[in-house]
């Protein structure tokens, strides 16, 4: 854990808890997020995600813990950080019946130093449809409406809950050109998804939640040790030829060998060696490390209540 | 002061998508002078004894249309809107902003009675012109101000009471109107209670605020006398219906 009372922490959170009812949300999540960062939590349906957020933003009372938000308490000392926050929740409705621009001004009104309504209304790209009732708006237009809003009162920190969830790809790319943007102006984002790309693409660093709890956490290029876990090395053998000892682990259906070295290094040498030896080429030689998406399947399933 | 600001602020929008829903502007105008038309049309020829006087039944009507214009601007109406928003999740947003609680609720409020003011004028108007109604005047009015108000007031305090334990959207309507619709006939707006009324029917009008509220918005136009009793009996109704919604109104949808 970092220091606690590092100053430049926007979101502190410490032994959180959480049930409802028999059902524990989350147990024992502990959390720092740096001013300036976007921030990931990453993690399955039912993770405890939600929850969490809607504990930093003051909308659930927790069981157990720390929480403090730009050095507030949101259990007891909510007020003080409404006007410092925008908050987007993963369903929430506004009137239908008013127009983009009028809406975004109507949330402007309720704080103190809000930002100019047409400059929130471009930032997420809806300046074309700044008059048209949000009736009228497609779902993703809606999301970014949803962002606007939290953009109004030009809060330091912004909670985004699955903002892309049922975005197409074109959409999501937009959407999170938004987030960067944000972080350009200087804010603090703090995301969740359960999308490994939205995390791998946006945070500086993830932390990974299954069950209640953090995982594992860090910069998405080194999430749980994945720089420097042990690499694959899949190659082909050739027709009538044994790969000795050293180069040997399973061969799958394709004729594919896959191994995982201690020593890169040394095996490579002995594999090219071996290759030009018998006068092969090693056409189909791959050499992987696992990705995200492994690390954070490895995980989840190694979790008891880990489910996907 | 903010929050008297942010109030005006707030009714401006309230008022603007209340005009932009065409369906629930037009109902909320069209129901009561409906309303006024039939029952006249089948009732509205005889009179009706009330203690110790007779009036012309249409006159009647007017009065008891104005009460139901208001009923429905400020319980009915107010209830359906607020359920819908809740479980849109628009109040959940609301709730997440710095806008006070009490600017939320002031400005439902105002709105409503605003509507209730413009629809009582509408009903009264349309009454004056078509059935001779009398139109307040002098200290009647003064009366008829404060029974509107109060009335506006008390409700909307209803209103939001009430959304406490409509736990859908779907079911607002139907929760609204089983718990006004009855009361509109026990309490003798739609039909007049008369003398013979039976006694569990003139005990239900004397517990819930209906029949003292339609009671003194009647003396503006029927020349019956004005008891402050009735006044206070809806005033404690509302404040009773206030402090239930304060303590347990939710923004967050319930399921």
């Amino acid at each position: 854990m970092p220091d606690p009372l590092e100053i430049d922490a926007a979101i502190l959170v410490q032994g959180l808890v959480k049930s409802y009812g028999d059902v524990a949300a989350v147990s024992g999540l502990d959390l720092a997020i740096k001013r300036g960062e976007i921030f990931a939590l990453l993690g399955p349906n039912g993770a405890g995600k939600t929850t969490t957020v809607e504990i930093l933003e003051g909308f659930r009372q927790r069981d157990a813990g720390t929480v403090s938000v730009l050095g507030f308490d949101p259990g007891s000392e909510r007020r003080r950080i409404k006007g410092r926050i925008g908050v987007v929740l993963q369903s929430t409705g506004v009137d239908p019946y008013l127009s983009v621009a009028e809406t975004v001004a109507m949330y402007a009104h309720y704080y103190e130093n809000p930002r100019p309504v047409d400059e929130v209304v471009d930032l997420v790209g809806l300046t074309k449809k700044r008059n048209t009732r949000v009736l009228k708006l497609s779902g993703g237009q809606q999301r970014r409406l949803d962002v606007a809003i939290a953009l109004a009162g030009d809060p330091e920190l912004l909670f985004l809950d699955e903002p892309t969830t049922g975005f197409d790809p074109s959409a999501r790319h937009e959407a999170w050109e938004i987030v960067r943007s944000l972080q350009a102006l200087g804010k603090t984002v703090l995301l969740t998804t359960h999308y490994m790309d939205e995390a791998q693409n946006l945070a500086d660093r993830v932390a990974i939640v299954v069950a209640g709890r953090i995982v594992a956490e860090g910069p998405p290029s080194s999430l749980g040790g994945r720089d420097t876990a042990f690499a694959r090395l899949r190659y082909r053998v050739p027709v009538g030829l044994d790969p000795p000892a050293a180069l040997t682990g399973v061969l799958d259906h394709e004729g594919f060998m896959e191994l995982r070295p201690e020593n890169l290094t040394t095996t490579l040498h002995e594999l090219t060696g071996w290759a030009l030896d018998h006068g092969f080429a090693l056409d189909d030689l791959q050499i992987m490390r696992p990705s995200l998406e492994d690390v954070y399947l490895r995980l989840a399933n190694e979790s008891p209540e880990g489910s996907l | 002061m903010r929050t008297l600001r942010l109030t005006m602020v707030q009714i401006r929008y309230v008022n603007k998508a209340f005009w932009r829903n065409p369906a629930s502007a037009f109902f909320t105008f069209v129901f009561p002078l409906m309303f006024l038309v039939i029952f006249t049309s089948l009732l509205g020829h005889g009179e009706v004894r009330l203690v110790g006087r007779s009036v012309n039944m249409s006159t009647y009507y007017v009065a008891s249309m104005a009460s139901f214009a208001l009923i429905s601007a400020c319980y009915t109406n107010l209830a359906t809107s607020v359920t819908f928003q809740r479980d849109a999740g628009v109040l959940k947003r609301i709730d997440g902003t710095p806008l006070p609680a009490s600017a939320y609720f002031a400005a439902r409020v105002v709105h409503a009675l605003m509507m209730a003011i413009l629809l009582v004028a509408i009903t009264v108007a349309f009454g004056a012109t078509f059935y001779h109604a009398t139109v307040p005047s002098g200290s009647a009015l003064a009366h008829f101000c404060v029974i509107l108000i109060v009335g506006a007031a008390s409700f909307s305090a209803l209103g939001f009471a009430i959304t406490v334990v409509i736990p859908n959207a779907e079911a607002a309507p139907a929760v609204v109107n089983a718990t006004i619709m009855p009361l509109l006939f026990l309490s003798g707006v739609f039909i007049p209670l008369g003398v013979n009324a039976p006694s569990w029917i003139l005990w239900v009008a004397r517990i819930f605020p209906v029949r003292h509220f339609a009671n003194a918005m009647q003396t503006g136009f029927l020349g019956t006398s004005f008891d402050w009793v009735d006044v206070l009996i809806v005033a404690a109704w509302g404040l009773a219906g206030l402090m239930f919604a304060v303590r347990k109104f939710n923004w967050e949808p319930r399921t």
